[in-house]
């Protein structure tokens, strides 16, 4: 009994614990819903999910570097819709190749979100009050470009946005495949890189990662940079999903990322957790849209409480364990 | 919070007389001037600004109109600032005025009757009973945050994420998604009714505004959160009850948001529970900012708070007046937070104190 006892809570210390526990909820969730709706089930139901959340993996990737860092963005939302508006203006208004105006857009949230880090290091200032304002900021400038919704009619736009990649039985779009690729490539520099280790290291504890040498302030700027990026990656997929720019785009974003990132399993003390969580977090929400969707008896909002419930479940879990080691 | 004192202010405390060096050093100088500024630019710009006329025994103008829509946001404000004192945040502030006002308005409603021939509405709830209830919402919605943040030891931030995804969502379950609109009169009293020539709804805020001040003032309650906010554990130690201080102040924050929930429902004679009190929590914390009282913790003023409640209406007004789109008051916003908080660091005074000596 005690060996069993002393497995089960070697188990549940185990780092890989309550992104274990997502994944097995993920599992739950689509096999009952299976067994209740059959055309959950079918492939293409998966994809779609893939599809329709590409922005928000992205999203959640760039948040679940700041969280691990011990930082929060509550701007994602807000340099997502700047990005889709500023997208939509330079095809729109100024006639910009696709390509040079999806660079300048993703140079431009690089530059916001590593100003917001500047500011927040150089002035020991909170995440939480530096990044509102940089919310404020990017909503305002999307009004300032247009009140109204562009349209995007741009010829690869309109392309890239009916493409269909056929993928076992089903198929995907090429937001969904990028969203993936972005997942990768933050795995490797999360688990693989010197920038991954000092996030870590910053968020687990600054100022012993300050005494071992790491460069606390180029780590910190780099990862609001970074979360900068995705949101703006995140608001290019998001204009290939909508071909629309618009102020009121991804509005409570920042909360569904958060969500996602702490169902993925990652502490938001900081230091602890797994960037690949943010998909199965993203996923999680999606299903329980998805599960929603399906009934057709539960309304919208139910969306809300279920996430909420979730969020709570999840952080009472991560506490409790947290106090076992 | 030992700030540095720059030489330059404390070689002019020198020389000055006693009650300038007072002034000067008042954690209220520097909202009340940014109002002042404000107001001035307001009086130089905005014809007619200060026009104050009695009508029906009303008071009418623009600054009683300021006054009046910035209540909702004063009371937030003042919940909010003694959750910060504690090192805390509130984020579920728009969701409990939503919770709040819905309850209300459902228990409220107003149908329609005919009394001796003539059409009147009476309330489904007796108004008291009703207006109780919502308050009780919002001090359950309080309590659950409070014992999230004491008892479970949640960062503050995501405790109340929690209510603030999940309270709305319950708001739109109890109305179905449907704006409930109120047709009984003695409820629009509350956020657009009128005593002694003033908006009621003003009275109310002063009665808040004092019964706190009186609170953290006068007895030792204020003492005892500003030192959960310096050092919780030292707090403790000094055998104060951390936990219950807590999860007070956040059922007071809820308490002041349900409270605005009222006042916007009866303003607007309705519940939208998807969009009444959208980001008041972001303005309110903006407010407190703005008042003077650090993010940090330990360090409050009320006054402050309600001062920067009335630069964030007067700035909104001021827009709307001088006739700049109103979408430039997000980025304004958004400047005016920059400023105020890196002026507020520390590092930012060393850097001035550097420059000047």
């Amino acid at each position: 009994m005690s060996a069993i006892a002393h497995g089960a809570r070697g188990l549940s210390a185990a780092p890989w614990f309550t992104s274990m526990v997502t994944v097995v909820l993920l599992a739950a969730m689509v096999g009952i819903g299976g067994a209740a709706y059959p055309g959950l089930l079918s492939p293409q139901v998966g994809f779609n999910l893939l599809i329709d959340n590409a922005y928000l993996v992205v999203v959640a990737v760039g948040m679940g570097f700041v969280i691990l860092s011990g930082g929060i963005d509550l701007s994602v939302g807000a340099v997502l819709a700047l990005s889709t508006m500023v997208t939509a203006w330079l095809l729109h208004s100024a006639h910009w190749h696709p390509a040079a105006a999806i660079l300048a857009v993703l140079m431009l949230g690089a530059l916001f979100g590593g100003a917001m880090g500047a500011i927040i290091h150089l002035f020991k200032l909170q995440p939480f009050i530096v990044t509102l304002a940089g919310m404020f900021l990017a909503r305002g400038l999307c009004y300032l470009i247009s009140i109204e919704s562009i349209t995007i009619d741009q010829p690869f736009f309109v392309a890239v946005s009916q493409a269909q990649i056929p993928v076992a039985g089903g198929f995907v779009s090429p937001g969904a495949l990028i969203a993936l690729l972005v997942l990768l490539a933050a795995v490797w520099l999360a688990h693989f890189t010197a920038f991954g280790r000092a996030v870590y290291a910053v968020g687990g504890n600054e100022q012993s990662a300050a005494m071992m040498g790491l460069d606390v302030g180029r780590t910190r700027i780099g990862v609001y940079a970074l979360s900068g990026l995705c949101a703006a990656l995140g608001g290019v997929l998001f204009a290939f999903y909508m071909l629309s720019g618009y102020g009121l785009h991804g509005q409570g974003l920042e909360l569904d990322a958060i969500a996602a990132v702490v169902i993925g399993g990652t502490l938001l003390s900081g230091g602890y957790g797994y960037i690949a969580g943010a998909l199965s977090g993203v996923l999680v929400l999606g299903a329980i849209q998805t599960l929603i969707a399906f009934d057709g008896n539960l309304s919208s909002w139910w969306t809300k409480i279920v996430i909420g419930g979730l969020l709570f479940v999840f952080c009472v879990v991560q506490k409790l364990m947290g106090g076992r080691r | 919070m030992n700030a540095p004192v720059n030489p330059a202010v404390a070689d002019a405390a020198l020389h000055a007389s006693p009650w300038r060096t007072l002034l000067l050093q008042h954690p209220l100088l520097r909202p009340v001037a940014a109002l002042l500024v404000l107001l001035l630019v307001d009086a130089l710009l905005v014809p007619g600004f200060f026009r104050l006329e009695i009508k029906d025994g009303h008071l009418y103008g623009p600054l009683v109109d300021i006054l009046n829509r910035a209540a909702p946001l004063m009371l937030a404000a003042l919940g909010m600032t003694l959750v910060i004192v504690t090192r805390g945040i509130d984020i579920s502030v728009g969701a409990v005025v939503a919770l709040s006002g819905t309850v209300a308005a459902m228990l409220v409603g107003g149908t329609m009757v005919m009394q001796n021939g003539v059409p009147a509405y009476v309330a489904n709830t007796p108004m008291p009973a009703a207006l109780a209830a919502a308050l009780g919402v919002a001090l359950l919605c309080g309590l659950w945050n409070g014992v999230l943040v004491a008892g479970i030891r949640l960062q503050p931030i995501v405790a109340t994420l929690i209510l603030m995804v999940a309270g709305r969502g319950l708001a739109q379950l109890l109305t179905d998604g449907q704006i409930v609109t109120v047709y009984y009169t003695p409820y629009f009293f509350l956020g657009s009714g009128y005593l002694f020539g003033l908006p009621f709804s003003l009275y109310l805020v002063a009665a808040v505004f004092v019964a706190t001040l009186l609170l953290v003032k006068k007895t030792a309650l204020g003492l005892f959160i500003q030192a959960v906010g310096i050092n919780p554990v030292a707090a403790r130690l000094a055998g104060l009850r951390t936990a219950t201080l807590i999860v007070f102040v956040y059922v007071f924050c809820s308490a002041c948001a349900g409270l605005a929930g009222l006042l916007i429902t009866s303003n607007i004679k309705s519940a939208d529970a998807n969009n009444a009190g959208l980001l008041l929590e972001l303005d309110a914390i903006l407010a407190v900012t703005l008042g003077g009282t650090s993010l940090l913790g330990g360090r409050f003023s009320l006054a402050g708070s309600m001062v920067g409640a009335l630069i964030i209406q007067t700035l909104t007004s001021t827009i709307y007046a001088l006739g700049v789109p109103p979408e430039v008051n997000m980025v304004v916003k958004a400047v005016v937070v920059f400023i105020v908080c890196i002026s507020q660091s520390g590092e930012f005074r060393q850097l001035f104190t550097k420059r000047a000596a």
